[in-house]
């Protein structure tokens, strides 16, 4: 089933690639990409090779790594706080990033890019929850929901304020960043970005039978030989860090750290081991194809991945949640 | 292997739990900890499964003392069944199967070994049918004897169980305790009927307090006087003609204390 996965998203990438507003025979992109994978760039027709190796390619594994990314976060957030409803940004990482990031899209702070500015920002904020959910020195999952949830509207507020005094012009970017997207993939920052999913979702991989541990509660995992302490700020501090560095590159694209961790358990039951690298190929999948219709729905407009991923995610949540079956048992 | 718990003390929110426990489990013996609620029964099986690093005193394994071990090597000599971790999605192979947790390193593959451990602790506890259930469509004894299966696949050498027979039904409640009887593995169980823990025990260690009030064969330990003062109760613990010890209560059991 991964292979099956994994091959499918290798082909619905590469077509990928070659619709938009110009379309590229496959051959031609297939031509490209090989080209620029073995160095050997010669012969390759110029206008099609700028506008799919500078363009789409980085654009369409940019959206293969968020999907993976916030969908393998989403797996852990759910394990960990014992709840069906958390996604990467519950711990109130997306409104750190938001003010961050709209601070600099409305005032232009410093120097500082957008990216850095959001990262910076959701650093901040996870800093803040994590020092504020801890009791007796310990990180308790119940108490960093709700402090995340706490801190995340003291933030929005100041998103909200900040987006109020903003001219029309600097709305309709904001608009953007908040909803997410991926139009803004360049090689320059991809090679960053892909280094910090790839170690990380690999790195989370590794807890899945730990994972599953923790899910049947705190004692019974300890006395299954899990250091519980250790391992929540291991699962906390990577996947923040991995959902703090693809908010920074794509904004909050919503709903995909939420919705694919349940499918997945809904097809393949609740082993971590078999959950957390499907959430992977499954969340990259949906994401490559979610941006394909962001980008084509409304040509030569591009539209925010946030509006698609909950147009189509909520309603499918809410199937799941008629069907009412795996759901509320993380 | 033996368990002996020397000089226990325990406390929480700076309120003494436990003072002073000190307990022997001979190798091979099944032995009930008993005591009125609050008594600190389960903090002290706490102290065994690594939960709760005791204030003072030692847990030790054939004198090696559990606590100075990794927690991974100490979850390979002792495994809990304990009264919480029902609720998971998954199924029951797969809850089986976590008890071959500490038996892996970070990086690991599921080895034969892991799956021969896995058959033989569902054989044992007698859940092998129940393999690709959900643990939700499980009957509270059914689910008791997967935790069971799970402790079993550890490979312990000392199994502590908390009230494993609670909100079970009589039926269950006694095939669960022949079950562990049978297995002839080290165990000290907190139990909470002493009807029950008469009749599966080898040793009664009797906790009122945080102290130990009484310990020794059962007969022994449950004196008139223990179940007067400690468990508030006229009544006395007698062997029957059948070999079988049976408490029997007072016509009206709360008397004149």
């Amino acid at each position: 089933m991964k292979t099956a996965c994994a091959v499918l998203l290798v082909v619905v990438m590469v077509v990928a690639t070659t619709i938009g507003s110009v379309s590229i025979p496959l051959g031609d992109a297939w031509a490209v990409i090989t080209g620029h994978l073995t160095g050997n760039t010669a012969g390759l027709d110029p206008v099609s090779d700028q506008i799919l190796w500078q363009y789409r390619v980085p654009r369409v594994v940019l959206a293969a790594l968020c999907g993976a990314g916030l969908s393998v976060a989403g797996v852990v957030l759910q394990a960990l706080v014992a709840n069906p409803l958390a996604d990467p940004y519950v711990l109130g990482i997306s409104s750190g990033a938001s003010v961050g990031a709209v601070l600099v899209l409305t005032a232009g702070v410093g120097t500082l890019g957008v990216s850095s500015a959001a990262f910076l920002g959701a650093a901040a904020s996870v800093a803040v929850v994590f020092t504020l959910g801890q009791q007796r020195g310990r990180l308790v999952p119940t108490r960093l929901v709700l402090v995340g949830v706490a801190v995340g509207y003291v933030l929005s507020a100041l998103t909200s304020y900040i987006q109020l005094r903003a001219n029309p012009n600097e709305l309709k970017s904001v608009m953007f960043w908040l909803l997410g997207s991926v139009a803004g993939a360049r090689w320059e920052q991809l090679g960053l970005v892909s280094a910090v999913v790839l170690i990380t979702v690999a790195a989370l991989m590794l807890y899945g039978r730990r994972l599953n541990a923790l899910v049947t509660g705190e004692e019974s995992a300890t006395s299954l030989g899990v250091d519980v302490r250790r391992a929540r700020v291991g699962l906390l501090l990577t996947s923040s860090l991995l959902t703090g560095t693809l908010i920074a590159v794509a904004g909050g694209v919503g709903f995909v750290g939420l919705m694919i961790p349940h499918l997945v358990r809904l097809l393949v039951g609740a082993d971590h081991r078999r959950v957390l690298p499907l959430a992977a190929l499954g969340g990259a999948l949906y994401l490559v194809l979610v941006d394909l219709l962001a980008r084509t729905v409304d040509s030569p407009n591009e539209l925010p991945l946030g509006i698609f991923t909950a147009a189509f995610g909520a309603p499918f949540f809410l199937w799941l949640l008629r069907r009412g079956r795996t759901l509320g048992e993380a | 292997m033996r368990l002996d718990i020397a000089g226990v003390g325990v406390t929480l929110d700076g309120k003494p739990i436990l003072d002073d426990v000190s307990l022997t489990v001979p190798q091979g013996s099944v032995v009930g900890l008993v005591g009125p609620n609050g008594s600190g029964k389960s903090t002290l099986l706490r102290t065994v499964y690594r939960s709760l690093r005791p204030l003072t005193g030692a847990v030790k394994l054939d004198d090696a003392d559990l606590w100075s071990m990794p927690i991974r090597a100490s979850a390979r000599r002792v495994a809990a069944v304990l009264q919480e971790g029902g609720t998971s999605a998954l199924t029951v192979a797969e809850i089986v199967e976590l008890g071959r947790t500490p038996h892996h390193g970070v990086i690991s593959r599921t080895t034969p070994e892991d799956r021969e451990a896995v058959r033989v602790a569902m054989e044992r506890a007698g859940v092998t049918e129940l393999a690709e259930r959900s643990m939700t469509s499980l009957s509270g004894g059914e689910r008791q004897r997967v935790h069971l299966a799970r402790a079993l696949a550890q490979e312990p050498a000392l199994l502590v169980l908390d009230e494993p027979t609670n909100h079970l039904d009589i039926r269950a409640r006694f095939s669960l305790l022949a079950t562990v009887r049978k297995l002839g593995v080290t165990t000290l169980a907190v139990l909470h009927e002493l009807d029950l823990a008469v009749r599966s025990c080898d040793h009664l260690v009797v906790l009122d307090h945080g102290k130990v009030a009484a310990a020794g064969e059962v007969l022994d330990a449950l004196t008139p006087t223990i179940l007067r003062e400690v468990f508030g109760v006229h009544a006395k613990a007698e062997r029957h003609s059948d070999g079988v010890v049976r408490i029997t209560y007072a016509a009206d059991p709360l008397g004149d204390l």
